[in-house]
């Protein structure tokens, strides 16, 4: 008779939602998603005007880096290593030439700069540069102002700049970026060799 | 009082498959999420520069890639071993820029169009010429925010290597 029929013993799948769970967590730890990640620049705009009258900067707010063919760095007309490029850059930043600046702990060398706010990093390479000597010698330039600007957080929020969040700490982030500001200005490429 | 006798059944008890929608949508989700859907076929080999000051780059349906390098092997009888840019799908000549980069800017909303993003991905053996040349041509043709595509390196001693 159908009624007396023994029920089957199912396998039990209650826990096949944790597997599933637990092996969707492992592949979401595991998997590094190929993120595109890159050093963002802007462009300066082409504007006829601004060419034609430039801002006089002082000789000692300008610090130069020249990239040759050779991938060889000539910074402030010596030659330097690649590894010291950043170090050169935050003592030059940081100098604090007129003392106006409360915050830096530069030695106030009068050749250079005069405060974070003139200071000028002026970059310009050849044509026949290598593009990976290129990216290297920004994101030297980069790292110099990220550093200084860590090291400022640390010392007026007590916090780490790096490790702030975009969105919650915004008010600091605008400040710590103003105290010192990114000036890296790009001159059009020489042509000597190639 | 008849007792009565169960009949065993004999036939092998089906395998419960109700999870399985389950486990093949967790499969389809993870495949969804994870998977970078590679857009364009690269004529150019990249081999990107190392950089530790990289940034996400965020909404990426605002970014643009140009891809600059030597073109690939297959490629090489054709096209030489110079440098060159490639756009889409497709090798293509600097003057070839402006106008690629006014018909993508087209594509995207009209709020998004400042925030529109090009994203370089050159091989690390190119001049700065040919970038010199990228670089001039976006800013004719207004794109002014880009981001130079660098790998994290792996140590710090790596970054300053004289073979990378």
């Amino acid at each position: 008779m159908a009624r007396n029929k023994r029920a089957i013993p199912e396998i039990n799948a209650g826990s096949m939602a944790d597997i599933a769970f637990l092996l969707l967590i492992f592949y979401l730890v595991t998997t590094t998603m190929d993120t595109d990640k890159g050093i963002n620049r802007k462009l300066p705009p082409i504007d006829d005007e601004l060419v034609q009258d430039p801002p006089p900067i002082k000789e000692r707010n300008i610090f130069t880096v020249l990239v040759n063919s050779n991938d060889q760095l000539l910074v402030e007309e010596e030659y330097l290593e690649i590894s010291e490029l950043r170090a050169k850059a935050m003592e030059f930043i940081d100098n604090n030439g007129d003392g106006s600046c409360e915050y830096c702990k530069g030695y106030s060398v009068s050749t250079s700069s005069d405060n974070p706010d003139k200071a000028v990093i002026s970059l310009q390479n050849d044509r026949g540069t290598s593009y990976g000597m290129y990216v290297k010698v920004q994101n030297e330039l980069v790292a110099a102002y990220e550093d200084l600007r860590e090291r400022y957080a640390e010392e007026e929020y007590g916090r780490s700049y790096r490790g702030m969040d975009p969105e919650e700490d915004k008010e600091i982030i605008k400040e710590v970026k103003n105290a010192y500001q990114q000036k890296i200005s790009e001159a059009e490429p020489l042509n000597i060799g190639g | 009082m008849a007792v009565i006798k169960k009949k065993k059944d004999k036939a092998l008890p089906a395998v419960n498959t109700s999870a399985l929608p389950d486990i093949v949508f967790m499969l389809l989700f993870f495949f969804m999420v994870a998977t970078v859907m590679r857009e364009v076929d690269l004529k150019v080999s990249v081999n990107k520069p190392q950089a530790t000051e990289i940034q996400k780059l965020e909404r990426k349906s605002l970014v643009t890639y140009i891809y600059a390098g030597s073109p690939r092997q297959k490629y090489q009888d054709k096209f030489g071993k110079t440098p060159r840019i490639q756009l889409n799908d497709a090798f293509a000549s600097i003057d070839d820029l402006q106008p690629f980069v006014i018909q993508e800017r087209e594509t995207k909303a009209e709020e998004d169009r400042p925030m529109m993003t090009m994203s370089i991905k050159a091989d690390k053996s190119v001049k700065m010429g040919l970038i010199s040349d990228i670089k001039l041509e976006l800013r004719k043709a207004q794109a002014y925010k880009i981001n130079y595509s660098s790998l994290q390196p792996k140590n710090a001693e790596a970054l300053y290597s004289s073979d990378n």
